[in-house]
């Protein structure tokens, strides 16, 4: 549509307050740290000892979780088999699933006593250690192996399955297909994979914090934190913060530049049909890789269920006041995620793309960098400890923006691009227009995005590290806890229920979203 | 009186100029090729669109910056012109206040207007439980129910099958009575042109002609309506 009659509606200017908003936590709370860090001659060899390990170990991540996930997505792509679409809705579990229950279910299985090491002492080997960097890479792989066997299977399923027809009355091998068909689609989608993934390494705190630390381990975002919590230099945290940002800006213009995948998960459930991989040897070997793949996901989890069904009855009080202060903390941040992105999808549709990408900025940014940010800049007006919770709440809300934005805003287009000449015709504006169009309509990818946000905030470990004391502990720092004191009975019954938690939030808003929806 | 005066619209390589007047109560076709501009056409008059020169007039007072939802017109789109979400009570209220706070006196001009098309105590459906004629239906009882002035129609009735769009045709021309409405409709079907019986605007290599008496216009055809009729 070319122009509009309508003047610019109260609805994007409140588009405006949410971006100035968040603009102000990514960038504004830079600047606060920026004013408090030293020069950049005080860094000293651990500092830049952290930087390389960060560097270094989103690269492998990266490399590892996109070269194994290629196996696994052509053995999705290729066989039909009983559990195929519940194995694919698995891959989308681990981005709802809590770093710290995934941690602990790591632990279990490849910790020092757990089943891989008891099975090496049968085998007489020398037990091996999970904590440092294959301790991280472990953990990188178990939660990005999914998502980049997604997105590969996405290419996979986007070649025309003419092609696969015309092969196959071409008599191609599976060689030639490979040649022919996969290879430039893979050359097309791994980049993107890498970096997405890459991304994602750079921020994951929690698994740096649990699995890494030392002097040859700590992340970046790890240092802030021991120089925040343990060394209290506020002006050394800054100055790490500013590395973290520089480091997150590099990722960001390196994901702009390689053209990232959306993360959809359209037609993933039809399998191809393929002539040339009827063969035993290929049948026996996509079995391998669909076995060897559900087994690494499902087991740490099984460990962790396991483990703490037994606990769930025994644990301290404490716990429950955790949980209960997580879940609160995880619907505000849901609330508070809409009333920031529901303005700037709006926004976004009606005066220009740039609101979208400021909805999307922070997925490069560091919830530690921001939480240092509100920490200098809270101090002076009220103690920052005892925002712990709000504080988490909204910097989740942010973090959380990019996914929702990728729910809502095609989703507003669609609905304007039905309804919007309708609704104009009969005046349908403001207030009016909110409660009986654009609320209605787009219920599913709300109540979506409200899930996901309350399940990344329920299972955060990042903000909540920096600004908590034991008086305002969430459950995944109560987790955290119990297993810093080796109290891993515990600690398997509170990721039990954190776990459980987390689901059952996702599951209530998500259904919330669908119940009585019309078509 | 509706006056489109000078009236230029341009995007690109298409342009679209119209400069005539519609008599109060007319009934007017608008015909034309795809793609020569009938829906502009009417998107310039419910203010979708805003031209690059020249007003667009109603009763002398300037329509050209004045909201869609705010000019003397009601529109019938093609299709989704009814939100499924909301009962069909609910979208024939909304002709009445976008809010929806209706008072009691508005729900019983809803429920007249759901009688005067026929749709009696269907009020409280969704819209997917209706058929597709009954929809055309709801969406008349809130063009009855708003009494503006002018009728502007997209193709309203194009997924009925012939029966039933004659049908509500009549319809329309019975509701454009009641209320003493000016209609105007586009369509490719010069049938419909013929079924309205009142005037044409042929809309044809970027021109919006002046209405003409259909009758009179089918029976000398210019050349650009003659190869369209073909």
């Amino acid at each position: 549509m070319a122009r509009r009659a309508q003047p610019i509606s109260a609805g994007v200017w409140v588009g405006v307050a949410a971006a100035a908003l968040i603009l102000m936590l990514t960038l504004g709370t830079l600047g606060a740290v920026f004013t408090r860090a030293g020069t950049l001659s005080t860094l000293g060899p651990a500092d830049w000892a952290a930087i390389r390990f960060t560097l270094l170990q989103a690269t492998l991540s990266a490399a590892l979780s996109v070269a194994l996930a290629i196996p696994v997505a052509r053995a999705l792509a290729r066989r039909q088999f009983v559990g195929r679409g519940l194995l694919i809705t698995l891959l989308g579990a681990p981005f709802i699933l809590p770093v710290i229950v995934a941690i602990l279910g790591l632990l279990a299985v490849f910790g020092r006593r757990g089943l891989l090491n008891i099975a090496l002492s049968w085998a007489g080997i020398e037990p091996v250690s999970i904590y440092g960097l294959q301790g991280v890479l472990l953990a990188h792989v178990f939660f990005n192996l999914p998502l980049a066997t997604r997105l590969i299977l996405q290419g996979w399923l986007s070649i025309p399955s003419e092609r696969f027809r015309l092969a196959a009355s071409l008599g191609f091998r599976a060689a030639d297909i490979n040649r022919a068909l996969e290879l430039p689609m893979l050359r097309r989608v791994l980049p993107g994979a890498f970096v997405v993934i890459f991304v994602i390494c750079m921020t994951s705190f929690a698994v740096a914090l649990t699995l890494g630390g030392g002097p040859r381990s700590t992340t970046v975002e790890l240092a802030i934190y021991q120089a925040f919590r343990f060394d209290f230099n506020l002006g050394h945290a800054a100055l790490l913060s500013v590395i973290q940002f520089g480091l997150s800006a590099l990722a960001a213009v390196l994901a702009a530049w390689i053209a990232v995948p959306a993360f959809g998960d359209a037609g993933l459930d039809r399998p191809l049909l393929r002539w040339d991989a009827r063969r035993l040897r290929l049948r026996l070997l996509d079995g391998a890789w669909i076995v060897a793949v559900a087994l690494f996901l499902l087991l740490p989890l099984a460990m962790v269920v396991g483990q703490g069904a037994l606990a769930l009855f025994s644990l301290p009080e404490a716990v429950f006041w955790a949980a209960g202060r997580s879940v609160l903390t995880a619907i505000g941040s849901a609330l508070l995620m809409l009333a920031l992105a529901f303005p700037l999808a709006y926004a976004a549709t009606r005066a220009g793309r740039g609101f979208e990408v400021i909805g999307t900025l922070s997925i490069a940014a560091s919830p530690l960098v921001i939480g240092t940010g509100l920490f200098i800049l809270l101090r002076p007006v009220t103690n920052p400890v005892a925002l712990a919770l709000p504080v988490t709440a909204l910097v989740n809300a942010v973090m959380s923006l990019p996914f929702a934005m990728r729910a809502l805003v095609p989703a507003l287009r669609e609905v304007e691009a039905t309804y919007g000449q309708l609704a104009d015709s009969l005046a349908l504006h403001g207030m009016a227009r909110l409660r009986l169009l654009l609320l209605p309509r787009m219920r599913r990818p709300i109540g979506f995005a409200a899930g996901l946000a309350a399940a990344l905030s329920m299972g955060d470990l990042g903000v909540i590290a920096l600004f908590a004391d034991p008086a305002r502990a969430t459950l995944p720092l109560q987790l955290y806890r119990l297993m810093g004191s080796y109290r891993l009975d515990q600690a398997a019954g509170a990721a039990l229920l954190l776990l459980g938690l987390s689901l059952a939030l996702f599951w209530l808003f998500d259904r919330g979203g669908r119940v009585n929806a019309d078509a | 009186m509706l006056t489109l005066d000078k009236v230029l619209y341009r995007q690109g390589e298409f342009s679209l100029s119209a400069d005539f007047s519609v008599a109060p109560g007319a009934r007017v076709a608008i015909l034309g090729p795809s793609g020569a501009g009938k829906s502009t056409l009417l998107d310039l008059i419910a203010g979708f669109v805003v031209p690059d020169q020249g007003r667009i007039l109603w009763q002398g007072d300037d329509l050209t910056r004045v909201a869609p939802g705010d000019r003397p017109l009601s529109l019938l789109f093609q299709d989704n012109n009814l939100f499924p979400h909301l009962t069909v009570a609910r979208n024939v209220g909304l002709g009445l206040r976008p809010d929806l706070r209706l008072s009691a006196d508005q729900k019983q001009a809803v429920q007249a207007a759901l009688a005067r098309v026929g749709l009696s105590g269907m009020g409280n459906r969704k819209p997917s439980a209706l058929s597709g004629g009954q929809r055309s239906r709801v969406a008349l009882a809130r063009v009855l129910l708003r009494a503006r002035p002018l009728m502007l129609l997209d193709e309203p009735f194009a997924a009925l099958g012939p029966a039933l769009k004659a049908e509500m045709l009549a319809l329309v021309r019975e509701l454009a009575d009641e209320t003493g409405a000016s209609v105007l409709m586009v369509s490719h079907d010069p049938a419909d042109a013929r079924a309205l019986a009142g005037d044409t605007i042929l809309v044809a290599n970027g021109v919006a002609s002046p209405p003409r008496e259909t009758g009179a216009l089918f029976a000398d055809p210019p050349a650009a309506l003659r190869s369209y009729l073909g």
